[in-house]
C-alpha cells in the first residue's frame, strides 16, 4: 500500500481498528488491489506545475521557520522551486542568485488556511455561485468540493496579495454530516481547478456535528433533527461503509468510496465541531468505527479538554475571538489558541472566511497577546506555526510545505515588518519559487477574469 | 405587564449586584502617558489627562493636576478616549442564531420606520460587556430591516456598567437602498425609490395635517410609521442610508434637491472612493467598514480597503463602523491600525496614525451628533467639556497586542470582566481532581 509519508503518522492508530473490520480472502484482496490501482490513478488529476523562479536569496531577515525556529540576520536561499538552505548571516550566497535586500523585514513559510470556502462560495456571494453545501442529504461522502471550485473566485487574490496564502484546503460546508471530500489547493490563479490542485495532497473528509446538520434538516422534518440523531445517523452510515468494505461484489458508489478511504487511511477527517462535550463523544465515535479524525474545526470549547485532545493526537483550529454568533458558540473565549497550546495541542488559527483569510497572521496575534494576559507566553517564531506548519500537519501536506527547510516547497512570504503586527503587508510570495505577488510592482498582482474591464480593476485591494 | 415587571425585577438585580451608578463618578487624571486625544493629532508622551465631574476638563502636555484629584501614574501606558462603536447591534440580542433572543428585526412586525430600539437594549447584554473590556465606551444601535426599506429608529448608548444605557433614543432613521433595498421594496431599487419618496411626501402630508384629521385613502404608510418620518423630512432627525455602488449614492446624493432638509449620513459606501468629490461637495458623512475589499455583491465590485482612505482625502467626513453581526466593535481598534499598515503599500491609501483613532472617537462621535455643538454632549476625544469616557491601554491601542487596562465612561471605573473572562479563569488550569468544574467560581 503506497501512502504518502505524511500520512503514516494517522495508519498506525488504524491498524488495530482495521483488523477487526476486514476479513481475509484472496478475493477480496485481489478487488481491494484493483481498487488501489483505480485509486491510484487519481481521476481529476492536479496539473499544477511550478512557474518559473529566479535562484533567490532573501539577506538579512528575521526568519521564522514556520516549527518554532527564529534567526535573526538570517538568510534564505531558494531555487528551482525548493527551498536550498536556511541559515545565519554567515550563509553564502552562491553566483547566479538575486538577492533581496530584507534588512529590517520578516520571513515566514507560506500562509496555510486549513478551513477555507474560497471558490465553493466565492464573491460575489450569488445564488449561481453558490456550490458548497449538497444540502440534500445529511451525508453526501460522494461530493468533492473540487468540483464546485470556481478558480476565477477574487477571493484566492486577495487571500494572496493581503494574506500571504500559498496554500489552502477549501472544504465543503457543514449543513451535512458529512458533507464530502476536500480539496488542497495551491493558491496560484489558474483556469482550472486542476491547475490549483496541491499535488500529491491527500483528500479529506468534512464532518460536522452540532446545530447545523440538525437545524438543515430538522426544518425539512427528516433525520437528523437531534444531536442523537446526528451520532445515530454518522454511526449507521459507517456501519454501512465497513460493510461495503468486506462486500467482494461490490460495485463502485462514490460515497463509500470514500469512507472506505478514511477507514483505510488514505483520506483524513476534518470535523467541524464546537463544543468540547461534542468533541469527546466524536472521539469515542472514531474509536468505534476505526478512524482517526486529523482536526476539529471551529473548536471554540477546545479549551475546556486540551489534555483529551493532546491525548488523542488531534488539532484544534479555531478563530482567535470569533463567539457569539450561535448557541454553540456560546462560551468562546479569547484565550482558546494560547490554552491549547499550554496544553500541548496543536493549534491552528483558519479562517472559514474571505475576509479572514486575509489577516491569519493578525488573528494568531491577537490570540497570542491573549494568553501573553493570562501568564502564557507564547514566543512570536512558535505562533508562527499556528499558521503555516500546523495547518500543513492537519492537511497531511506538512511533508512539502508549512516550513522553511531545506527541500521543502519554497513556499515563502517576504513581510515588510513583523507579521504579528497589525501595521504589517506582505511585501513579496513567492509559491514553489515562483514570485506571484509584488506590492512594489502594480503588475506582480492577480486579476481575475470577473474583475477584468470592471471598476477598480488591479486596484491595490 | 408581565414582560414589563420581569424588566424591573432585572433592573433592581443589576443595582443589587452594586453595579455602579452615575453618582460615583470620581475625579482622576492620568499622568505621564502617551496621550492620543482623538482628534486626529498625533500620540503626545508624558501627558496628563484630568477628569473632574464625570467630564474631561484638560489634556495635553504640561497639564498640572489640580490639587485633590487623585493622580494615577500612566508611565509606560497609552491613554485615549473611548472608542466609539457607530452602527452596532449592541444591546439587541444574546445569540444571533437564537430567534428568541434576538431583537434585531422585525420581519413580521406591522411597522418599519416607527420601530424604535431603544426600549429594547439590555445594558446587561454580554456584548456590551465584551465590548467594554475591547476600550468600547459608547456606540450607536441600529435596527435590521424586517420587511420594508425603512429599518426604524436608532439609539446612541453608553457602556456603562449601570441601568441606563440610552443617552439618546430615536438618534436617527435608517433606510436601505441598494440591492438590499431592491430586494425588500418588491424587486428593484426603481421599487426602492418609489418607496422612499411616497414615504417621505406622506410624512410630509402627516406632518402638515391638522391633529385629529382624516389621511388620503390611498396611504400606504401607517400612521405611526408616517410619524416617525416627520423629523426626517424636517431634518431634525438624521437618515442614514445604507448603499454601496457609486451609481446608487449618487441617486442617494441628489435626494436633498427635492428634499433639501434631509440630513443624509452614507452608511457601507464600498464604492465610495469613486465619488468621493461629489460625497465631499455634499457635506455628507459617511460610515464605512474599513477591510472590505472583495466584490462581495454586484453593488461593490470596486470595493478596496482604500475606500476609507481616499475619501478621507477627498475631504469626506468618514467613520469606521458598521461594527455588527460577526464584525464585532472590539475590532475597531485592529480595523482602524490595519488602514495605518497601508501606508507602506505603493498605490494604497491608508490614514495617519491619528486620523485612523479619530476615525473610531471623534469622528463617529460627531456623525452622531456628540461634538459639543449646540449644546450637545461631545464624546470621542480627550478634550475640555468632552464626557470623561478614558481608557488606558498596556501599548500602542491600535496594536494587535494591545487591550485596555483601566476604562472609565462618564469618570465611573467600570468593570471589565463578563461570561468569557470568568471562563477563561475557570479553565486557566484543567484539574478536576477533587471536584468538577462547576465547583470553581
Amino acid at each position: 500500500m503506497k501512502v504518502p509519508p505524511a500520512l503514516r503518522q494517522w495508519t498506525g492508530v488504524l491498524a488495530l481498528g482495521l483488523a477487526l473490520a476486514l476479513p481475509s480472502g484472496d478475493a477480496l484482496a485481489r478487488k481491494k488491489d484493483k481498487d488501489k490501482e483505480a485509486a491510484a490513478e487519481t481521476p481529476y488529476p492536479s496539473t499544477y506545475k511550478p512557474y518559473p523562479g529566479r535562484p533567490t536569496a532573501l539577506v538579512g531577515a528575521t526568519v521564522y521557520d514556520g516549527r518554532g525556529g527564529r534567526i535573526d540576520n538570517g538568510t534564505l536561499l531558494f531555487e528551482n522551486g525548493k527551498l536550498v538552505a536556511v541559515g545565519g548571516s554567515d550563509l553564502a550566497v552562491p553566483d547566479g542568485y538575486t538577492r533581496i535586500d530584507a534588512a529590517g523585514k520578516f520571513v515566514t513559510p507560506g500562509v496555510i488556511d486549513a478551513h477555507s470556502h474560497l471558490g465553493d462560495y466565492p464573491s460575489p456571494s450569488v445564488d449561481a455561485l453558490a456550490d458548497g453545501n449538497e444540502a440534500t442529504s445529511p451525508t453526501t461522502p460522494e461530493v468533492w468540493a473540487e468540483h464546485s471550485v470556481w478558480p476565477q473566485d477574487p477571493g484566492f487574490t486577495r487571500a494572496l496579495t493581503n494574506g500571504g496564502v500559498t496554500s489552502l484546503m477549501v472544504l465543503p460546508g457543514s449543513a451535512n454530516l458529512m458533507g464530502g471530500r476536500s480539496v488542497t489547493l495551491k493558491n496560484v490563479p489558474s483556469l482550472t481547478v486542476q491547475g490549483m490542485k496541491f499535488p500529491g495532497a491527500p483528500y479529506s473528509l468534512k464532518m460536522a456535528c452540532g446545530e447545523n446538520p440538525k437545524r438543515v434538516y430538522g426544518s425539512k422534518g427528516q433525520k437528523p433533527s437531534t444531536r442523537m440523531g446526528n451520532f445515530a445517523v454518522d454511526r449507521q452510515t459507517w456501519l454501512d461503509a465497513k460493510k461495503y468494505a468486506k462486500d467482494e461484489e461490490r460495485d463502485r458508489d462514490l460515497a463509500n468510496e470514500t469512507l472506505v478511504g478514511v477507514l483505510d487511511g488514505d483520506i483524513l477527517v476534518q470535523n467541524h465541531c464546537y463544543r468540547a462535550d461534542e468533541m469527546a463523544l466524536v472521539i469515542d465515535m472514531a474509536k468505534e468505527m476505526g478512524y482517526k479524525v486529523a482536526a476539529f474545526h471551529h473548536a471554540v470549547e477546545a479549551y475546556k479538554i486540551g489534555d483529551l485532545l493532546k491525548q488523542n493526537d488531534i488539532c484544534a483550529a479555531v478563530w482567535a475571538d470569533w463567539y457569539g454568533f450561535k448557541m454553540e458558540a456560546y462560551d468562546a473565549i479569547p484565550e482558546n489558541a494560547a490554552l491549547l497550546q499550554k496544553q500541548g495541542v496543536c493549534v491552528i488559527i483558519h479562517s472559514d472566511s474571505a475576509n479572514g483569510i486575509q489577516r491569519l497572521n493578525q488573528e494568531a496575534a491577537k490570540a497570542q497577546a491573549d494568553g501573553r494576559r493570562i501568564g502564557i507566553d507564547i514566543p512570536d517564531a512558535e505562533v508562527v506555526s499556528w499558521f503555516t506548519y500546523n495547518p500543513a500537519k492537519a492537511m497531511g501536506v506538512a511533508d512539502r510545505t508549512g516550513s522553511l527547510e531545506t527541500g521543502k516547497m519554497a513556499d515563502v512570504v517576504l513581510w515588510n515588518g513583523n507579521p504579528l503586527s497589525v501595521y504589517t503587508r506582505p511585501e513579496k510570495v513567492w509559491i514553489d519559487g515562483a514570485l506571484m505577488y509584488d506590492a512594489l510592482d502594480p503588475k506582480r498582482r492577480p486579476v481575475s477574469d470577473f474583475e477584468l474591464g470592471q471598476p477598480g480593476e488591479g486596484d491595490v485591494k | 405587564m408581565k414582560r414589563l415587571s420581569t424588566v424591573a425585577a432585572a433592573l433592581a438585580g443589576v443595582a443589587a449586584l452594586g453595579l455602579p451608578s452615575l453618582s460615583s463618578a470620581q475625579d482622576f487624571a492620568i499622568t505621564n502617558a502617551t496621550l492620543a486625544i482623538g482628534d486626529g493629532s498625533a500620540p503626545i508622551k508624558g501627558s496628563t489627562v484630568v477628569v473632574r465631574g464625570g467630564k474631561v476638563i484638560a489634556a495635553g502636555a504640561g497639564v498640572t493636576v489640580p490639587a485633590g484629584v487623585e493622580a494615577i501614574d500612566g508611565s509606560g501606558k497609552w491613554v485615549t478616549p473611548g472608542i466609539f462603536a457607530t452602527y452596532t447591534d449592541l444591546g439587541l440580542f444574546d445569540v444571533q442564531e437564537v430567534s428568541e433572543s434576538d431583537d434585531r428585526g422585525s420581519d413580521q412586525a406591522p411597522f418599519n420606520a416607527a420601530l424604535d430600539v431603544a426600549p429594547a437594549i439590555n445594558p446587561a447584554n454580554e456584548h456590551i460587556a465584551v465590548s467594554r473590556e475591547g476600550g468600547v465606551t459608547r456606540a450607536s444601535v441600529t435596527p435590521f430591516n424586517g420587511n420594508s426599506i425603512f429599518a426604524g429608529q436608532g439609539a446612541l448608548i453608553d457602556l456603562g456598567a449601570d441601568p441606563e444605557a440610552v443617552t439618546k433614543a430615536r438618534a436617527f432613521q435608517v433606510v436601505a437602498l441598494g440591492e438590499g433595498g431592491a430586494k425588500l421594496a418588491g424587486g428593484s431599487r426603481v421599487a426602492a425609490h418609489v418607496a422612499l419618496r411616497n414615504a417621505l411626501r406622506e410624512a410630509r402630508d402627516v406632518a402638515a395635517m391638522a391633529q385629529g384629521a382624516d389621511r388620503q385613502s390611498d396611504a400606504m404608510l401607517t400612521r405611526a410609521d408616517a410619524a416617525a418620518l416627520g423629523p426626517v423630512i424636517a431634518g431634525t432627525q438624521p437618515l442614514y442610508v445604507e448603499v454601496e455602488r457609486a451609481a446608487d449614492i449618487r441617486s442617494v446624493l441628489s435626494l436633498k434637491r427635492e428634499f433639501p432638509k434631509l440630513d443624509l449620513v452614507l452608511v457601507g459606501a464600498s464604492e465610495g472612493w469613486l465619488v468621493a468629490n461629489e460625497i465631499a461637495a455634499a457635506g455628507v458623512p459617511v460610515i464605512a467598514t474599513a477591510l472590505n475589499d472583495l466584490p462581495a455583491q454586484f453593488d461593490r465590485i470596486a470595493a478596496t480597503q482604500s475606500n476609507v482612505g481616499r475619501m478621507k482625502r477627498a475631504g469626506v467626513k468618514v467613520a469606521i463602523g458598521m461594527l455588527a453581526n460577526d464584525n464585532q466593535p472590539r475590532y475597531a481598534p485592529q480595523e482602524a491600525g490595519n488602514l495605518v499598515a497601508l501606508n507602506k503599500i505603493p498605490g494604497a491609501s491608508g490614514l495617519s496614525w491619528g486620523e485612523a483613532l479619530a476615525a473610531i472617537t471623534s469622528i463617529p462621535a460627531a456623525i452622531s451628533g456628540m461634538d459639543g455643538r449646540n449644546g450637545h454632549m461631545r464624546a470621542g476625544v480627550l478634550a475640555p467639556g468632552a464626557v470623561g469616557d478614558v481608557v488606558v491601554w498596556d501599548g500602542d491601542p491600535l496594536e494587535l497586542s494591545s487591550a485596555p487596562l483601566e476604562v472609565w465612561i462618564d469618570g465611573v471605573k467600570q468593570p471589565l470582566d463578563n461570561h468569557q473572562s470568568r471562563l477563561k479563569e475557570r479553565y486557566k488550569d484543567l484539574d478536576r481532581t477533587y471536584l468538577p468544574k462547576a465547583y470553581d467560581w
